[in-house]
């Protein structure tokens, strides 16, 4: 057993088609999720990237027990979630919590501030009843709520606001882990700055471990330590943020770095564009061999198309899905180790 | 003379809660085969501009208050239904955020596709729709002839946003609005719908308005851009003027607070506090409350001027808006 936080080990979860009225049978599988492994360190902070449908929000799921994985495991300390039911599972759930995109649709609006946040409490949390209000008060200072709005509705926040108590819902139950899907996308360019900064504050002040999904790569940059790549359901690329963001290996995280537009007039007009061909597979039927290899912009011999990637370790902490049709220097890479 | 010349335009939407002034006094311009930028935050009333011109607004409540839209010379505000019908569709068409909802699920693609032909121009169906496949193949949709035939469910969200742009240019317009156009989409699908809009725009000449709070499309896309807040530009020059000689505090807020601007182990910066809430009526400066530069109660109560600082390039002025503002009064 490593001493990882977190570790995820070949987790895979595949969802059944379905067709028929009476006669329900099985057509296909959509495989999400096609085996992911990772560990995360305590304390660290993991951007998970990739287009819409590529798994990363199920991954997020699959790993807090939201959605049952169909194979692999995840260990949070030790603790095999994977293995947990019931009551036990339940009483697990604190150590981990999700924040979720749209802080419009994610709180109740028949409950104030105070039911939402002395609920979680109540919960969790063997807090006594005298202690709820200054506990909620101080859960809100924490995320930069005013606590004498605690008797507010989520109707009467601004949508930055919503998205404090989404987060300060989430610290109630003194979690360990945090999976926070795309909690800025929804919210407006300067009122995104406060909520990062915000994550940042409290990862650090409590020692949290985030992961952080994502679409907005300036973003998931700026906040990670990690950054993981995810393609039609696997890791295409993981590493150091910064090593990951300015010295891309895979094709795919590389076209993804040239469409982000840079707010810069001079380095947007002159600069190239990799642009990708048609829409991301379906992971219904996923393409036999290397999922990217027909989107890819490289050149590389026909005949590898069918080619499985190899998952690899190819400078300290950085690993590629080493492919003719990804990395550049193939024949290099695939030598290695 | 100007394609679009807008100026004073004022639409407010008298609700139970108060009257919002979502519209207050917007006045630019622009020209043939020009793309204009318009960057802010949500409610300040970049949409709402847009959408008065072409009659979009829900009325009542909405009401537009004062102003006028000069298109090719002729007053939007002022034509008739069916005079306003005739430009709209024909040679102003819109883009709209989202392909999801903007799309009719219940009708084939060819059907809504050439939909404005039938109604703007004098030919058959059948050559419509040898159009109609036309315009798919041109925006990228591949197997047009087939796919012409399916239903919105059956493309994906980059393809419907291109069946959008195909519906919008199929009558060849002299503008286009797009509102948000990328929103919705992942941004290597976002790079190849700009790349095909501004493809568009140099086979056809048309003019763009691009409505959107991201700064990085604006940045790599537009000429000219207008920042607005609390319904009223702030803001408006070359791309390079509101990039490089920002003068305004929010739009240098805005060009500060995105991550890709700033090293890693800084904070991020951060514009304080929200937008107005535009129910309520306010006197002088909206930015002021949020503004990070020094000024008193006396000075936040007086409005800002919007100056021309230098050729092109327009600022609200005021103590709370403009480092040094003395200068740029005389």
């Amino acid at each position: 057993m490593s001493d990882a936080f977190l570790q995820i080990q070949d987790l895979k979860t595949w969802f059944p088609v379905e067709r028929g009225i009476f006669f329900r049978k099985q057509v296909g599988v959509v495989k999400a999720v096609d085996g992911v492994s990772l560990e995360l360190k305590k304390g660290e902070i993991l951007g998970l990237v990739g287009e819409s449908g590529c798994g990363k929000s199920t991954l997020g799921r699959s790993v807090l027990q939201l959605i049952p994985a169909t194979e692999g495991r995840v260990f949070l300390e030790g603790t095999e979630l994977t293995a947990l039911r019931g009551e036990a599972l339940r009483k697990k759930r604190s150590d981990f919590q999700m924040i979720f995109q749209d802080p419009y649709a994610s709180l109740n609006p028949r409950m104030t501030v105070y039911d939402t946040l002395a609920e979680a409490l109540l919960t969790h949390r063997d807090v006594p009843k005298s202690d709820l209000a200054g506990k909620v008060g101080e859960l809100m200072e924490r995320c930069g709520l005013a606590a004498r709005f605690m008797r507010k509705y989520p109707h009467e926040f601004s949508g930055g606001q919503r998205q404090r108590i989404a987060i300060a819902r989430a610290l109630a139950v003194e979690p360990k882990l945090i999976i926070a899907y795309e909690p800025v996308s929804a919210l407006d360019v300067s009122i995104q700055a406060q909520i990062i900064n915000l994550l940042e504050d409290l990862c650090r002040d409590m020692g949290l471990t985030l992961i952080f999904i994502s679409h907005d790569l300036s973003v998931v940059k700026h906040i990670s330590n990690r950054i993981a790549v995810m393609y039609l359901g696997k890791l295409v690329e993981l590493g150091d943020a910064v090593e990951v963001m300015e010295r891309p290996l895979h094709a795919y995280t590389q076209a993804l770095l040239s469409a982000v537009p840079s707010p810069d007039p001079k380095t947007e007009k002159t600069r190239k564009r990799i642009v990708l061909k048609g829409d991301p597979p379906s992971p219904m039927n996923p393409p036999a061999g290397c999922a990217f290899a027909h989107r890819s912009w490289r050149e590389f011999p026909e005949e590898t198309l069918d080619q499985p990637g190899k998952w690899k370790e190819v400078t300290p902490g950085h690993w590629v899905e080493v492919h003719p049709a990804t990395v550049e220097n193939y024949a290099e890479l695939s030598a290695l180790g | 003379m100007s394609l679009l010349e807008v100026s004073d335009l004022r639409t407010a939407f008298h609700t139970r809660e108060g009257t919002v002034r979502a519209v207050n006094g917007v006045s630019f311009s622009i020209e043939k085969g020009q793309t204009l930028g318009i960057v802010g935050e949500s409610g300040s009333g970049k949409s709402v501009t847009c959408y008065s011109m072409l009659d979009l607004i829900p009325k009542p409540p909405g009401k537009i208050e004062q102003g006028e839209a000069l298109f090719d010379g002729q007053d939007l505000l002022k034509l008739s239904r069916r005079e306003l019908n005739e430009v709209r569709g024909k040679r102003i068409s819109m883009i709209f955020q989202d392909p999801m909802t903007s799309l009719n699920p219940y009708l084939r693609i060819q059907d809504q596709l050439i939909e404005p032909l039938l109604i703007h121009e004098n030919i058959s169906k059948a050559k419509a729709i040898q159009l109609g496949v036309q315009a798919l193949d041109d925006v990228g949709v591949p197997d047009p002839e087939r796919r012409i035939r399916q239903y919105p469910h059956e493309f994906s969200g980059g393809m419907r946003q291109r069946v959008m742009i195909a519906m919008a240019l199929i009558t060849e317009p002299e503008l286009l609005i797009a509102d948000e156009p990328t929103t919705a989409l992942d941004v290597t699908v976002q790079a190849q719908v700009i790349e095909l809009i501004k493809e568009m725009q140099r086979k056809h000449g048309t003019a763009v308005i691009l409505i959107t709070h991201d700064l990085g499309v604006v940045a790599g896309y537009c000429d000219r851009v207008n920042v607005m807040y609390a319904g009223e530009i702030v803001e408006s020059g070359s791309t390079e003027q509101v990039f490089y000689q920002s003068k305004h505090a929010y739009t240098i807020g805005l060009k500060e607070s995105i991550p890709g601007n700033q090293t890693k182990e800084q904070r991020l910066k951060t514009i304080e506090g929200k937008p107005p809430d535009m129910s309520r009526p306010y006197s002088g400066c909206a930015f002021a409350p949020r503004s990070p530069l020094k000024h008193s109660p006396e000075q936040a109560a007086e409005p800002g001027v919007l100056k021309e600082i230098e050729p092109g390039h327009w600022v609200e002025i005021h103590p709370a808006t403009v480092e040094n503002y003395q200068q740029y009064l005389t």
